[in-house]
């Protein structure tokens, strides 16, 4: 191979929304009035940066020189056995900071700082896009704000720790549910109060046009890099391409490379929880219905009079109510599919990964690793499978630890 | 003419500052609500907003947050709202305006919604979270049932857009003084001059500004610029505190009428 097909290269300007951020019926701006410029000016700012050399040059030279691109596209062959299929993971964990949350909040800060911001906000659950937002704020000489549920700072009480480290301050969030829905309503809060000088650097690829399209661009380099190194590697392109759903933004940067190859099935795994049932789990998919939530039109979970469930998920990642809009448009395309796993299944995953394959994953990236036992049946020990492996577990190691059985 | 049309014409011709007051429906629960809401009828206010308690407030300060933790805990829902304005319409002089996040009405469905709206009494629907880009559907169906539309503006909002807020807008234009959340604040920001003059230059249909306010001296110094001043955490708070007091509506309508002396 050459060394150019392994050049970062992120997907810009391929496949955009129509001018207002909608995919088909999902997506727009649905924001309170006083975000409403600054979103425009955030589309603008961005559209206008993506298509600059300088730009694009600056942030790929981050992605190569700092982050440590390209990532391994590795055949897990114990893994492979195990399940029944020719498996390849996209190690994304072994990005700087240890997932895939880097390649966006790279991206997103130095836009941040090119249109003029001092401050970013951001939003976390499990607390990677925490940590990669610090680290972004640090690298750029930014100040850093991160919310995260109050909930969530107990289960992910080491990346609490590594944000504050980095400088940030991490800002707990006491309402609702204690988990990422509400650090999402608290970033807002804030963003509104401080919009002049304050940039919203949203993790997932969710909330309001531009943040969808920005974050699935900011993360397409996976999808670019895998199928480049899967036809380098194997000379086919894969049958199907798996990756864990929260918000959707570790999904989408692996599926957007293969949207065009209409024989790779592309499968999202949702949290299945403790069981598909109300409050129980953040399958939306499974349990939701379309509706208005933060910004976007999309599925989510929600009750009969439009207010939103809370969710469970043993994993902080995934353990929030919508998901992205260009998900629920590609859903109804027909163009991706959506499977679960129960918290049961993927801490067996998490074990599994770690014992057959020396990795051990985020407990996000161990609900797509659960999904291939299913997929093997399905498939047949001939199909090839990309995983996206989006995070690593260190993170994890305490709260799976502290399970009944302790899972070691 | 709507209802609001014709409170703002009255304002207008007495040369009298509207006072625009703001409840979140259903706190502590559709029965005292009810209670509430005609305190603050008794009490003068001008228009009663009814918010619709929602799971994730994200434009609410913590007192409408916490207002609406306790709204959906006592079973409040957007149905059970409607029908706290259908029992209190007869005997409240007040226009109503409902204030809500777009789940809850898109969930019921637009139209259903618009219709049941406009049976219940409901006068204006302010809906926080579909900005006039976004509500081309919603904002028809709420003309089709004669539903005022009201907008916000802040002072983020560009020229053009006030424009279009004016014309796509009925009833009023609630201006929001200042950015952040919904909170009362002990003084009048300078912003809201800067908005209601802009707002002023563009059009002339009635303004209430609002965001912050809770004592008189802010209800007459919006008056200097605008039609009304919408006081709303404040009085959330004095529902908040008075909730169990017996008289409960007598606390409400002195402090309405103290904001209005």
């Amino acid at each position: 191979m050459t060394a150019s097909t392994l050049t970062p290269t992120p997907n810009f300007g391929a496949r955009d929304p129509d001018a207002r951020g909608y995919y088909g019926a999902f997506g727009g701006r649905f924001v309170p009035e006083t975000l409403v410029a600054a979103v425009e000016a955030l589309a603008a700012a961005y559209l206008e940066a993506r298509s600059e050399p300088a730009f694009r040059d600056e942030y790929t030279r981050l992605l190569s020189d700092y982050v440590g691109r390209p990532t391994p596209l590795w055949e897990a062959r114990r893994l492979g056995e195990a399940v029944g299929l020719r498996v390849f993971l996209k190690r994304e964990d072994l990005n700087h900071t240890g997932a895939h949350k880097i390649n966006n909040a790279l991206g997103q800060a130095l836009l941040a700082k090119r249109m003029g911001a001092r401050r970013l906000i951001a939003e976390t659950g499990a607390g990677q896009h925490g940590v990669a937002s610090a680290t972004a704020a640090a690298l750029l000489g930014l100040e850093c704000v991160v919310y995260m549920g109050t909930e969530d700072m107990a289960r992910q009480a080491l990346n609490v720790f590594r944000m504050r480290l980095l400088g940030a301050d991490v800002r707990g969030v006491d309402s609702g549910s204690r988990t990422l829905k509400d650090a999402i309503n608290e970033a807002m809060r804030d963003w509104v109060a401080t919009v002049g000088h304050s940039y919203y650097l949203l993790g997932s690829a969710l909330g309001p046009h531009p943040y969808p399209l920005m974050v699935r661009e900011f993360q397409s380099v996976i999808g670019q890099e895998a199928r480049a190194q899967v036809l380098a590697q194997v000379g086919r392109l894969p049958d199907a391409v798996v990756a864990a759903v929260g918000g959707g933004s570790n999904a989408m940067g692996i599926f957007d490379a293969f949207v065009a190859d209409a024989g790779v099935r592309l499968i999202g795994v949702e949290a299945g929880g403790e069981a598909i049932e109300r409050g129980r789990h953040a399958a939306r998919f499974a349990g939701g219905a379309e509706g208005i939530f933060q910004g976007t039109r999309t599925w989510l979970l929600q009750d009969d009079d439009g207010n939103v469930l809370g969710t469970h998920s043993v994993s902080a990642g995934l353990d929030y109510a919508a998901v992205g809009p260009e998900h629920a448009w590609l859903r109804e395309q027909g163009r991706t599919e959506y499977a679960y796993a129960h918290d049961a299944a993927a801490l067996d995953g998490f074990a599994t990964l770690a014992r057959l394959e020396g990795i051990v994953p985020a407990l996000e990236s161990a609900h797509a690793v659960a999904h291939l036992a299913t997929l093997g049946k399905d498939l047949g020990s001939e199909a090839l499978v990309i995983v996206n492996v989006s995070g690593r577990g260190d993170k994890d190691v305490q709260t799976v630890a502290a399970l009944p059985g302790g899972r070691s | 003419m709507s209802r609001i049309d014709e409170t703002f014409a009255r304002l207008r011709a007495e040369g009298r500052t509207g006072l625009v007051a703001y409840v979140t429906a259903g706190d502590p629960d559709l029965a005292r609500s009810a209670e509430v809401v005609r305190a603050v009828d008794r009490g003068g206010a001008d228009i009663i907003e009814l918010g619709v308690p929602f799971s994730d407030p994200l434009a609410d300060g913590p007192v409408i947050q916490r207002a609406a933790e306790r709204a959906l805990a006592a079973g409040t829902t957007l149905r059970g709202v409607l029908e706290l304005a259908a029992r209190v319409r007869g005997g409240v002089r007040a226009p109503l305006v409902l204030f809500t996040y777009a789940n809850p009405i898109v969930r019921m469905g637009v139209t259903p919604f618009a219709k049941a709206a406009k049976a219940s009494g409901i006068d204006g629907v302010l809906v926080l979270d579909v900005p006039p880009e976004e509500g081309a559907e919603t904002y028809a169906a709420f003309d089709a049932e004669g539903l005022d539309t009201i907008f916000l503006l802040s002072p983020t909002t560009s020229v053009d857009r006030i424009r279009r807020a004016a014309t796509l807008g009925r009833g009023f234009l609630y201006g929001i003084s200042r950015l952040g959340v919904t909170g009362a604040r002990a003084d009048v920001a300078d912003s809201a001059e800067s908005l209601a003059a802009r707002v002023r230059a563009e059009t002339d249909r009635p303004l209430a500004l609002g965001f912050g306010f809770s004592r008189p001296e802010h209800v007459r110094a919006a008056g200097a610029w605008a039609d009304a001043a919408v006081v709303g955490s404040a009085l959330v708070q004095v529902v908040a505190d008075q909730a169990d007091n017996p008289d409960l509506g007598g606390e409400v309508e002195r402090y309405v009428r103290w904001l209005r002396s």
